[in-house]
């Protein structure tokens, strides 16, 4: 078959849809548990295309969520980072897991992205004053197998390989 | 990376990247403000005829009851400026005002920032004051081209020099991280502040200017085993609700000639 050029742009789309969903405005009662969006669509391209897409374009997806929510430069970038770090380590054996245990594992994932906000957060003096900040980690489990399918079948579709 | 969290915690080398990049990301905020352009939108496309006549109708007399208070306004002004002259001390110059829109509020809510759609195009500048029409919202801390970033009072890295309006008691109002409550911290328990007292801005720290309101005390605390009183206030502005806010300029301003 005629491979013509790869659609990566399927993968910056995803990108820029994690990060506009990161900044939409959400109803009060619920802003403790907004979905980590972009920890999400990096751990699925992470696991999917560890070849494409890594560390470094976690680096670039954290600077930019920096600047968007006005936080300490490099405080999601380090966090991305070592979330795309342990995903890359574990993505051989993510891939054969059962869908509830990847949930957990996204769980651990999206944790420890909250833990390390909260360290550099607390850096500046702006820390969370209770256990409220790990909330998103339960909302994008749940939420992960929703992500999985909707960007498995968009990778199958337009084969981003 | 943490090279880069110190110099952006301790230096200011990265302002200008950022600037940059906030312009770049702008339009991220845009498309996420969209669905609620688009309620807007709706609210003022879609009104039935009966509510606009009543709009109108309550407009008009607010309308005449607001030209009625300010009849008096000039003379007032110019008894006060005379007054002022006669008290050797200046004259308080009147503050010009930009309406600006919130487009965006920061997705973490431990961080009380708001995006607004005016920047640096506007003339916008660091450290500039916003108000809506109750009090004093916040500053700008960082400013794009066409957007700019305000830190709102009750962010709990913020706190601004204030005065009680009865009786000029100078006191630091500090940001806690609620959006319904400010603290006065460290004044003495024999200070004169009541419940109901009004915190106006005392000009002190030279980054806002005098005489906006900022909060209403709701509560004191005198306990004699502490060594200053524990002051609550509530700020008067609508600080999670209003969707139009000012930009104050002042005649010594950088962004005015």
């Amino acid at each position: 078959m005629e491979e013509g050029a790869n659609a990566y742009w399927v993968i910056l789309l995803s990108i820029l849809v994690a990060l506009i969903l990161a900044v939409t405005p959400m109803p009060a009662w619920s802003v403790w548990g907004r979905p980590e969006w972009v920890a999400l669509v990096v751990i699925y391209w992470t696991i999917a295309l560890p070849h494409r897409v890594g560390i470094f374009t976690a680096l670039l997806i954290g600077i930019a969520m920096d600047v968007l929510e006005g936080a300490v430069l490099g405080q999601n970038a380090f966090a991305l980072v070592v979330v795309s770090l342990l995903a890359m380590v574990l993505y051989q054996r993510l891939r054969v897991f059962s869908l509830w245990q990847q949930s957990m594992v996204v769980f651990v994932l999206v944790g420890i992205n909250q833990l390390i906000c909260q360290w550099v957060q607390n850096l500046e003096g702006a820390g969370a004053q209770s256990l409220f900040f790990l909330l998103p980690a339960c909302s994008s489990a749940l939420l992960w197998p929703v992500v999985l399918h909707s960007l498995r079948g968009l990778r199958r579709f337009y084969r981003v390989t | 990376m943490l090279v880069l969290v110190v110099a952006d915690l301790r230096y200011n080398s990265l302002d200008y990247a950022r600037g940059a990049l906030d312009t770049l990301l702008t339009p991220i905020y845009w498309v996420a403000d969209l669905p609620t352009q688009f309620g807007q939108w709706q609210e003022t496309k879609l009104q039935s005829r009966d509510d606009l006549l009543q709009e109108t109708e309550r407009l008009r007399r607010e309308n005449l009851v607001m030209q009625g208070r300010s009849l008096q306004m000039a003379s007032l002004q110019a008894d006060n400026t005379r007054l002022r002259a006669l008290l050797n001390s200046t004259a308080l110059l009147r503050d010009d005002v930009l309406v600006a829109e919130l487009i965006g509020v920061s997705p973490d809510p431990v961080r009380h920032q708001v995006v607004l759609d005016k920047g640096e195009s506007d003339a916008v500048y660091l450290g500039q004051p916003l108000i809506d029409a109750d009090g004093l919202v916040g500053q700008v801390v960082e400013v794009g081209e066409l957007t700019s970033r305000v830190l709102l009072i009750t962010d709990s890295t913020h706190s601004l020099p204030v005065q009680v309006n009865r009786n000029g008691v100078r006191a630091i109002a500090e940001g806690v991280g609620s959006l319904q409550r400010l603290e006065i911290r460290h004044v003495a328990a024999t200070t004169d502040i009541q419940v109901g007292d009004l915190l106006e801005s005392s000009g002190l720290g030279g980054r806002f200017p005098t005489g906006y309101p900022v909060a209403t005390v709701v509560a004191v605390e005198r306990d004699p085993g502490q060594p200053f009183a524990r002051i609550l206030a509530k700020p008067t502005a609508a600080i999670d609700r209003s969707r139009h806010v000012l930009l104050v300029f002042r005649a010594d301003s950088p962004g005015v000639n």
